[in-house]
């Protein structure tokens, strides 16, 4: 079970939070101007890379914040945690 | 003469304290301290034990967690299906029964052993009370945590917080350990956090695959020690040690010193430093020499040694005490990305330096064993008499057929004969296996090792992990301010989420039925009553919460009048409908939205979500009030009658209060939010009221309703009442693959208002479709037969060949009263093209026919409603 850093709350238990997947993929400003195609990479297409990326938690069962975290899916180990006004930091 | 307790010796046994228990109905007499292994050992007993597949006879093989032969049931004190006879610790009176590798659950309710939870934080947590795990705590700075899991740890350095019979059960991310501890007859789960975790699990004996290998009788070199230096207990008197490395010859030495005849048989040519040292005492090696049968009736009577020069000779013995190498316990830490090397000269695998920073594995764990000669599989004798795993009866011919079979990995050859599924996980069996493999295959020693190893490490009762969480407190029970009420007047309940519903209120001798259509058909003649409480609310406020609103719902909340309440459906991102509910405006920035009983969370959710990832600008806040405000919804014809009488300072006057609209004041005397909207097609008034209102008022609304025989209803009567009307519950008329133009809302969808979630899938190839399946009502051509819910529909009378093409399927299904005939909902493709004609029903290979038509049955022109 993973220790993560809530930006608000410090280091909690894993079981405290929830997932959400993917980081970094804004809301497209206008999404009638996409194409079919350009809609569905929005709502589909996910990465998955062996390596570091940026995911994005909820401390569910704490202070209800969501934050983004940079972990690495091969070691499993959180690199770092941010606020969603924050910049990616590595 | 077998086994038998020793004058004096036995560092676990307090020999000033005996005690009586029970084994498959004999007394056995022992002392506190003892396992049953020991004091049944202590009493002269080799057997007593059988195989769970081939029934064979079987006795105490090993003195600790990886024992494959000896299981105990214990019955009194307490009730447990299953646990190695050597990790009981006795206690006076307790009664044990055999058990062949399986445990048996009785008929009877038993009670769990009581259990709990702690969490502990620590510096360092070291695992395993040995040698080096002992040095390891006591040289930790910080909190320490020292535990193990048998029953005693002996000097425990000071400062170190020690537990006994509590063993790690897992190793998880970021130093999180699962420890399990029985404390006599209650379990406690340790959750330990430890910046850094110390493995020294120890290593454990291997034993050696030759024919009759499972005899009672035949044990571990280091279980007959164990036996002799924590119990005093002699395991036998004429002692045969086949032995392969130091720590085997030197176990022999000891039993040979407390008073046994001892023969070490060593399979390698010349022997090392121990066979000098034995030899010098006097101590009978025979190097370069093997045991190759074993006789008895069943337990050991004789074991026939084969020597250098290929000649056997048979020699009394009645314990054969074993020691093929040692495997360092790294099970463990296997899981969290520990690796193993094989290590040639102590023919075993490794920690091959891999895995976590804060991990360190030390002593046998780490590799510190004795240098052993590589001996797996005795090649004389049948094989089918080797065990290799006793647990599920498993020989060298078993692993050969599943090599012959094609099977190459020890992690295939694991799930062709069930070798290391075992409780003891494969302690004793799993690198014996892999060596087999290996051989069976041409391939060097270590060419592959044992199949990994997962979590728990040993079998942990599911009372254990379930904590105090049983019962009510593993799945709470929500109940609405008029459940009291509910109670008393006999509801039958439904369970929606965690809310308990009164489904019916049945009168004398009444069934749901009966029930349902006396409370349907009351309220479309005159008045009843629901307690709709468990609505999920959520006030949602700021200065942007209209613009916020206007982009979670399909239609337009904005423009929404202070005072006036509209239905709106959450689509998801893709456009399909995600839950439903009404917005009321309470105030220029304050709105409270309704969301189905099962779907609150969800919706409070994604509402923040949205807010604190995506539109953080907007100023918006949403607070859950679901248990704040008691709904009581009074609805049929006679419905404003009734709230009138009840006493309310509400204008009820249709014109002065429309559909739609909600009004403050007073109900029954106390403050009440009263809201005209309507889940059955008449005239309905939803009275929120504070929860420590609700039963006043429910009972002022059933008093000024008993003229007009007002009748409480529940979900049930609620899911007919809006099926005659057409109107779906998103969960049950959709699946989260219908768009609102699947269920003929698309009124609904407010295009011309900007952009909303799930707008731009609405146009998605996908969903504009034409041969969607779509909401439509149904009507079986015998208007006496309620078609099953989840009805699959044809088109066609005669049952197609496989693959059938299916219409689509019944959601919802009822009698009506109202109708005086059955009703359906269904999604069926091309749906709404389909009106008036016939299609057909599936049901056990018969089809019936049934009647397509629009979902609204009751009131299409909506005239009901004003009353």
């Amino acid at each position: 079970m993973l220790l993560i850093r809530c930006p608000w709350c410090g280091l909690r238990d894993e079981t405290e939070f929830r997932y959400g997947g993917e980081a970094h993929i804004p809301y497209p400003a206008d999404p009638e101007s996409l194409t079919d195609e350009q809609w569905a990479d929005f709502l589909f297409m996910r990465d998955n890379p062996k390596g570091t990326w940026a995911e994005r938690w909820v401390h569910a069962a704490g202070c209800r914040r969501w934050f983004n975290a940079i972990r690495d899916t091969a070691t499993h180990r959180m690199v770092a945690t941010y606020r969603m006004d924050q910049e990616r930091p590595v | 003469m077998t086994g038998a307790r020793l004058e004096s010796g036995g560092a676990w046994l307090d020999r000033s304290r005996p005690v009586r228990f029970s084994f498959d109905g004999r007394s056995v007499k022992g002392f506190a301290g003892d396992t049953v292994a020991s004091a049944l050992l202590a009493a002269g007993a080799r057997g007593g034990f059988v195989s769970p597949i081939l029934g064979r006879p079987r006795g105490i093989a090993t003195a600790g967690v990886e024992e494959p032969n000896a299981f105990v049931e214990i019955a009194e004190p307490w009730f447990e299906p299953i646990r190695p006879a050597t990790m009981v610790p006795v206690v006076d009176g307790m009664v044990v029964r055999s058990r062949a590798g399986v445990g048996v659950l009785p008929d009877d309710d038993i009670a769990p052993r009581p259990s709990q939870h702690t969490y502990r934080h620590v510096e360092t947590l070291v695992i395993g009370a040995g040698d080096a795990g002992r040095a390891a705590a006591a040289a930790a700075a910080g909190r320490t945590l020292l535990i193990d899991e048998q029953p005693v740890v002996l000097d425990p350095p000071p400062g170190v917080d020690a537990l006994a019979e509590t063993t790690a059960s897992g190793i998880y991310d970021d130093g999180y350990v699962v420890c399990y501890q029985r404390i006599g007859d209650a379990d406690v789960i340790h959750h330990v956090r430890a910046s850094r975790v110390v493995l020294a699990a120890g290593a454990h004996e291997r034993p050696i695959a030759f024919a009759g290998n499972d005899r009672p009788g035949v044990m571990l070199a280091s279980a007959a020690l164990a036996y002799l230096e924590r119990f005093g207990v002699l395991a036998g008197q004429r002692v045969v040690a086949f032995s392969t490395n130091h720590a085997g010859h030197d176990a022999a030495h000891a039993l040979a010193r407390a008073g046994a005849q001892v023969i070490v048989v060593d399979p390698s040519p010349t022997g090392g430093d121990a066979t000098a040292r034995l030899r010098a005492a006097g101590v009978d090696v025979r190097s370069n020499a093997r045991v190759v049968a074993t006789a008895g009736d069943p337990a050991l009577r004789a074991v026939t040694i084969e020597g250098p020069d290929g000649g056997h000779e048979t020699v009394d013995a009645d314990v054969l005490a074993v020691s093929g190498g040692w495997n360092p316990v790294v099970q463990l830490a296997r899981g969290i990305g520990v690796g193993l090397t094989y290590d040639e000269d102590k023919a075993c695998f490794v920690h091959d330096g891999t895995g976590p920073a804060w991990l360190e594995v030390v002593g046998g764990a780490a590799g510190d064993v004795p240098a052993s000669f590589p001996l797996w599989v005795v090649d004389a004798g049948d094989d089918a008499e080797k065990f290799v795993e006793p647990l599920r009866d498993q020989t060298v011919a078993d692993v050969a057929r599943a090599v012959d079979a094609g099977l190459t990995s020890s992690e295939h050859v694991k799930r062709a004969t069930y070798i290391g599924t075992t409780i003891d996980q494969g302690r004793t069996s799993g690198v014996l296996t892999a060596e087999i493999v290996n051989q069976l295959l041409r391939w060097a020693p270590g060419a592959q090792g044992p199949s990994n190893a997962r979590p728990p490490d040993t079998p942990i009762p599911f009372s254990a992990l379930a904590g105090v969480d049983i019962g009510l407190l593993a799945d709470p029970i929500r109940v609405t301010a008029l459940h009291p009420w509910h109670e008393a007047h006999r509801a039958v309940y439904e369970n929606v989420g965690q809310w308990k519903r009164p489904r019916y209120f049945p009168q004398g001798d009444e069934d749901m039925h009966a029930a349902v259509a006396r409370e349907t058909r009351t309220l479309r003649t005159s008045v009843g009553v629901l307690d709709a409480s468990t609505l999920g609310k959520i006030e949602v406020t700021g200065p942007d919460a209209g613009m916020f609103l206007d982009r979670m719902y399909t239609n337009r909340m904005s423009n929404l009048a202070v005072g006036a309440i509209r239905y709106g459906f959450m689509l998801g991102l893709d456009g399909m409908v995600f839950d439903d509910g009404v917005a009321m405006r309470l105030a220029e920035d304050r709105y409270l939205v309704s969301t189905t009983t099962g779907g609150a969370a969800a919706v409070l959710d994604r509402f923040e979500e949205w807010l604190q990832c995506e539109w953080i600008d907007l100023r918006v806040y949403c607070t859950s009030v679901t248990e704040q405000w008691s709904v009581i919804a009074v609805g049929g014809p006679n419905a404003r009658k009734v709230l009138t009488a009840a006493g309310t300072t509400v204008d009820l006057d249709n014109e002065a209060f429309p559909f739609m609209t909600f009004r403050d004041g007073a109900v029954a005397g106390v403050p009440a939010r009263v809201c005209r909207v309507s889940f059955t097609g008449d005239l309905s008034y939803e009275v929120h009221v504070s929860p420590w209102h609700a039963l006043h008022v429910w009972d002022a609304v059933m008093t000024a309703g008993a003229p007009f025989g007002i009748t409480p209803y529940g979900t049930e009567a609620m899911h007919v009442l809006r099926a005659e009307k057409g109107f779906v519950i998103v969960g049950q008329d959709t699946d989260g693959t219908q768009t609102p133009d699947d269920l003929g809302m698309s009124w609904i969808v407010h295009t011309g208002k900007g952009d909303f979630i799930g707008k731009r899938s609405l146009v998605r190839p996908d969903t504009i479709r034409m041969d969607r399946k779509q909401l439509v009502g149904l009507l079986a051509e015998d208007p006496a037969f309620v078609l099953p819910e989840g009805t699959q529909l044809l088109a066609e009378a005669e049952i197609p060949a496989p693959p059938a093409h299916m219409l689509g399927w019944v959601t919802s299904s009822y009698w009506s009263e109202v109708f005086g005939r059955s009703i359906a909902l269904a999604l069926v493709e091309r749906g709404r093209e389909r009106r008036g004609a016939t299609i057909h029903a599936e049901l056990d290979g018969e089809t019936r026919a049934v009647t397509v038509t629009d979902p609204v049955f009751f009131d299409p022109e909506g005239a009901r409603r004003d009353g």
